[in-house]
């Protein structure tokens, strides 16, 4: 009905709307400058006193409760009636991924080879993208399994799809009922529950919460699958339960006006208008799950993460290069096939497209699917992929690549690293770790006030506090210190680009795309070529994580930019202002809602990084996680860090939203890919 | 359109057999609005109320009737409720208090499946912005009602053929709404809303967000449905060239209230209200007014050899017989029974005054 209704005149005696608190005198930098120098001044007098630095393999009495912890789980999983449940969840996934496994990628006992060999699969894939997509997408999925097999990748690579898909599966039949809950429910209160709850799952950086879903559920698929799951369900509530909810409301009155039934309602009008928002809600959801799926290598799960884990740990740079490709391939693969499948059946009705002739055709096409099935469980050859040595060779290549480029370049990206490190990181992670704790967490809080004022304060003290209590301060610091250099360089990166794509369409036309692309490549992917770059230190896991980054924040800056009312940019250039003042004084100052939600966006990403970077020399948080995988005894550390990396991604978040908040310029969220943000 | 249908009772009530009858009823938005009904409150300014309670009063004691056949046009400046009171008669908004009887029933009291039932047979809405279904072809959207009744699709998309040739749209019945101009898909609209075969239809500012040619095509074409098929309307406008132009009454109403019930030319020749009258100032009024309102009565000195005209008689169309005449014009009611007498200076009045108004 709203729709329908002209906006109400203001009442006359309303309170004019609210004004964002305006600081009197001096700005708010120049307090955050006066706090920073304030801070190195008592820093040089305090210096190394009280940093609670906790050396590499030792551990509190607080880890070895959590440790215990863990233990009596364990120990209980014969009687704990909640722990025998979520094991019985896992080994229904462990059943179905076998079950699947044995169909297409490993052999099915006594068959030395699957049920159905690669001919057979790539002829049934190639043939679902063309019945969903179109012939293209049909090539596509086809050289894209090709390249699966070619590369001697092929069972790591169905592994891959089995998690990702037995995730995606069970995050539809769960999430789509509540998506359906969130797009038509009138209650206040059901709503702003799911709203929290997802929002929270947001700002979780995934990556920890792999170790308590360990525990409940085990390594291995059940592991792998569980954690997918849950890093993939929210997209599609949110983004699906959305589109319902978006739907509009003229066109509900009037079909309601006809005198329709609630299920009427649901199936005829909400789902079918909100089909293409469900399907970049499914688009996003099997995105992330790739993503986790990779990820899920770490508590042994199965697919193309295992090689690239394996190459990361042996910094074999040639060798994580081939799986990494392919992951891309996969990435790429998926993200055009259901983009394009939300846009067929309208294409083709438009099109005026026959539909006797495309039943033929799938019918016929579908019968050379099955023959190339059937010719698939007959002949070795094409059942197993025949062996080839491409893959040793690429990664040689890649090596002796490398290789080359170190040599020749190694000053250049030396000398690249050389200057971040000793004219930022080093500096500043000083400033963070070698100050006492009290010193550290009273700057911050100060900090924090004066960027987001008093609804910043408490979820900052809560966690300070708790980054104290789980007894990992330094380390904390050592990675809240990366996730600050690696934003800084991002915004930089994002300023300079987004403003370029603002202003120039062209720009905008080229790199976009490329930012989309980037945007689909799950993480661990980005750490590969940089390891190249940089070697097993905490700079790889920076730079990994700018690269991550960018693409968010610098179409965040240059879509805010964009924003600014064309108005008031003639307005500004009638007065004859060069560029740059306009670029300065109008356009950034305007666009700054932008600038906070990208600033937030990048701290969280380069978190999550800093975090998977932990292996690859970055240490820290990251790296205490890992080692909590490996061994048992540092269970209790890990999952202390794992916490930790919450806290420190929830202090971010806050400030940063308490910060924008207190802006003026309103953004719209719903542009933001959240999925992304803060994963893993 | 005061032509073409049996004249309905100007006034008053034909309380047995009218298509739709409202008494008493009520929209107060916001929590708590059913205890405010029939407190002092209840007669506070929808601004006090608001100040006081925090409800907004959507229609406010809004009560009267419609004969079958009759286009009852509800007009009134934006937020006067009028949305608000035409979805409270099929209860797409849950009125607060009052009847709505339709063809005799209840509906206040109905349950959900009577509504449903209502709904589905007896009325049909047209909306402002169309309220299309994007995802289906022009002939399943008109076809919608019939397909949630359960209709088999064959029988459904033939009898919606019917409809879209009806409405002017044969040959786009396999397009898609958005391929379709503003005013076509109104035309969808109407179709939808007509294919239901409903006994009142009601029509929320259907063709506001028109442009003004296409506006008067549409106007003409639901002057052209309303002869052939005969429905009762309910028609919401804040337009008022399109109220006096398809009107057989009107109602006006100003935030919430009802401020005048009429015919047109009674709208514009006896404005109960300042706020009527500021309304009906740019109006033509020779366009609008009709003999009735400007002959005086007979005299026994008045020449009998003037043009004898019906009571009814738009004056524009008198003028010119009127003043070409040397003798002023005898009125005459339905029975030939002279009752009043027009000279050429009451003519010249409401004509000239007009042309004198806008300086
Ligand atoms: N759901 C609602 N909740 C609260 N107030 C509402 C609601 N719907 C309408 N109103 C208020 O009721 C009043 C009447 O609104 P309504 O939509 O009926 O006006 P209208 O005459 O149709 O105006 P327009 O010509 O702009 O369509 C307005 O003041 C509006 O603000
Ligand atoms: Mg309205």
């Amino acid at each position: 009905m709203t729709a329908t209704l002209a906006p109400a005149p203001p009442e006359p005696d309303a309170p004019p709307p609210e004004e964002p608190v305006a600081r009197r005198g001096l700005p708010r930098w120049a307090w955050a400058l006066i706090v920073i120098g304030v801070w190195v001044v008592v820093y040089a007098f305090t210096k190394g006193q009280d940093t609670l630095v906790l050396p590499g393999r030792e551990h509190t009495d607080l880890h070895d409760t959590l440790t215990g912890f863990r233990d009596d789980v364990l120990a209980s999983r014969d009687s704990n009636p909640i722990i025998q449940l979520t094991y019985a969840v896992g080994e229904r996934f462990v059943a179905v991924v076998e079950w699947v496994q044995t169909l297409i990628s490993v052999p099915d006992f006594p068959r030395p080879v699957p049920q159905v060999g690669w001919l057979g699969v790539t002829a049934v894939a190639a043939w679902v993208g063309l019945a969903l997509a179109g012939w293209r997408i049909a090539l596509l999925v086809a050289a894209s399994f090709v390249s699966f097999g070619f590369f001697g990748y092929w069972s790591d690579a169905m592994d891959l799809l089995i998690v990702t898909f037995v995730a995606v599966a069970v995050s539809v039949l769960v999430g789509m009922p509540l998506a359906i809950w969130l797009g038509t429910t009138r209650n206040r209160y059901v709503l702003a529950a799911i709203n929290t709850t997802l929002d929270i799952l947001q700002t979780m950086p995934t990556f920890v919460y792999l170790l308590p879903i360990v525990l409940f559920v085990g390594i291995g698929p059940s592991g792998a699958v569980a954690c997918t799951l849950l890093y993939s369900l929210p997209p599609i509530i949110r983004i699906a339960g959305h589109g319902i909810r978006g739907v509009s409301t003229t066109t509900l009155e009037a079909t309601d006006s006809a005198g329709q039934t609630r299920w009427q309602r649901l199936l005829k009008v909400q789902l079918p208008m909100a089909r293409r928002t469900i399907v970049v809600g499914l688009n996003q959801t099997i995105m992330a799950a790739l993503a986790m799926a990779t990820l899920a290598a770490y508590v042994n799960g199965p697919g193309l993460g295992k090689p690239v884990l394996a190459a990361l740990q042996s910094r074999d740079v040639g060798g994580g290069f081939v799986p990494g490709m392919l992951i891309v391939v996969m990435a790429v693969m998926l993200d055009r096939t259901t983009t394009a499948a939300s846009e067929a059946p309208e294409k083709r009705i438009r099109d005026g497209a026959d539909p006797k002739i495309r039943r033929i055709v799938l019918g016929v096409t579908g019968a050379l699917a099955l023959v190339a099935v059937y010719l698939s469980r007959e002949q070795i050859d094409l059942a197993r992929f025949p062996e080839n040595d491409v893959r040793r060779t690429v990664a040689d290549g890649v090596n002796d690549l490398v290789d080359w480029f170190t040599d020749t370049f190694g000053g250049l990206t030396g000398g690249f690293k050389d200057v971040i490190s000793y004219g930022l990181l080093n500096p500043l992670e000083s400033l963070l770790a070698e100050s006492p704790w009290y010193v550290v967490a009273v700057a911050i809080l100060a900090l924090s006030a004066v960027l987001g004022g008093v609804r910043a304060l408490l979820p900052t003290v809560i966690c300070l506090a708790g980054l104290w209590y789980f007894d990992l301060w330094h380390d904390a610091m050592v990675t809240l210190n990366m996730t600050l250099v690696g934003t800084i360089l991002v915004m930089a990166l994002a300023l300079v680009l987004g403003v370029w794509m603002a202003r120039r369409p062209r720009v905008d036309l080229v790199l976009r795309p490329v930012l989309d692309a980037g945007q689909t490549i799950p993480p661990f992917v980005y750490l590969i070529p940089i390891l190249g770059l940089f070697e097993a230190t905490r700079f790889t896991a920076i730079v990994a994580g700018v690269i991550y980054a960018a693409p968010v924040a610098i179409k965040l800056v240059a879509d805010g930019i964009k924003g600014v009312s064309p108005a008031t940019l003639e307005a500004s250039r009638a007065t004859g202002s060069t560029t740059w003042q306009e670029i300065t004084k109008v356009q950034l100052p305007m666009a700054r809602g932008s600038l906070v939600l990208a600033a937030n966006q990048g701290l969280l990403y380069v978190l999550s990084m800093a975090v998977i970077g932990g292996m690859v020399g970055a240490g820290a948080l990251g790296y205490d996680v890992v080692l909590g995988f490996s061994r048992s005894e540092e269970w209790g550390k890990g999952a202390a860090a794992g916490i930790s990396i919450v806290l420190l991604g929830i202090l971010i978040d806050r400030i940063c939203r308490a910060a924008a908040h207190r802006d003026p310029v309103t953004h719209d969220p719903s542009k933001r890919p959240w999925w992304r943000a803060a994963s893993i | 359109m005061t032509a073409v249908v049996d004249q309905p009772e100007q006034t008053g009530a034909a309380t047995t057999d009218a298509a739709l009858s409202v008494r008493g009823l009520w929209k107060i938005f916001g929590s708590g609005a059913e205890k405010i009904i029939g407190t002092p409150d209840a007669e506070l300014s929808r601004a006090d109320l608001k100040q006081k309670t925090g409800c907004v009063v959507g229609v406010k004691d809004v009560s009267f009737e419609v004969a079958p056949g009759e286009v009852f046009v509800v007009m009134g400046l934006s937020g006067s409720g009028k949305s608000t009171l035409v979805r409270c008669l099929t209860r797409l908004i849950e009125p607060t208090a009052g009847e709505v009887v339709i063809d005799g029933r209840d509906i206040t009291k109905a349950g959900a499946g009577d509504l449903r039932e209502l709904r589905r047979t007896h009325t049909s809405m047209v909306f402002q912005h169309f309220g299309l279904l994007p995802h289906k072809q022009v002939i399943d959207n008109v076809a919608f009602g019939l397909e949630i009744r359960g209709i088999s699709k064959k029988e459904r998309r033939a009898r919606a053929g019917e409809i879209v040739d009806l409405v002017g749209l044969t040959g786009f019945e396999q397009s898609y709404p958005d391929q379709l101009s503003g005013g076509m898909q109104q035309r969808v609209g109407l179709a939808r809303a007509l294919a239901n075969d409903p006994s009142l239809l009601l029509f929320d500012e259907p063709f506001s967000a028109l442009d003004p040619l296409i506006r008067r095509d549409m106007q003409n074409e639901v002057i052209r449905l309303h002869h052939e098929l005969g429905k009762t309307m309910v028609f919401i406008t804040h337009d008022l060239q399109e109220a006096l132009k398809l009107g057989d009454r009107i109602l006006i109403m100003r935030d919430g209230e009802m401020v005048q019930v009429g015919a047109p030319d009674e709208v514009v020749a006896a404005p109960a209200d300042d706020y009527v009258r500021d309304f009906v100032s740019d109006v033509p009024r020779s366009h609008v007014l009709t003999l009735k309102w400007v002959m005086r009565d007979p005299r026994p000195d008045d020449s009998m050899d003037g043009p004898v005209m019906k009571a009814d008689t738009i004056v524009r169309q008198a003028a010119k017989a009127a003043l070409a005449s040397d003798h002023p014009v005898r009125v005459v009611d339905e029975n030939d029974r002279v009752v009043g007498i027009v000279d050429d200076d009451a003519i010249l009045r409401v004509v000239v005054a007009e042309e004198e108004a806008p300086a």
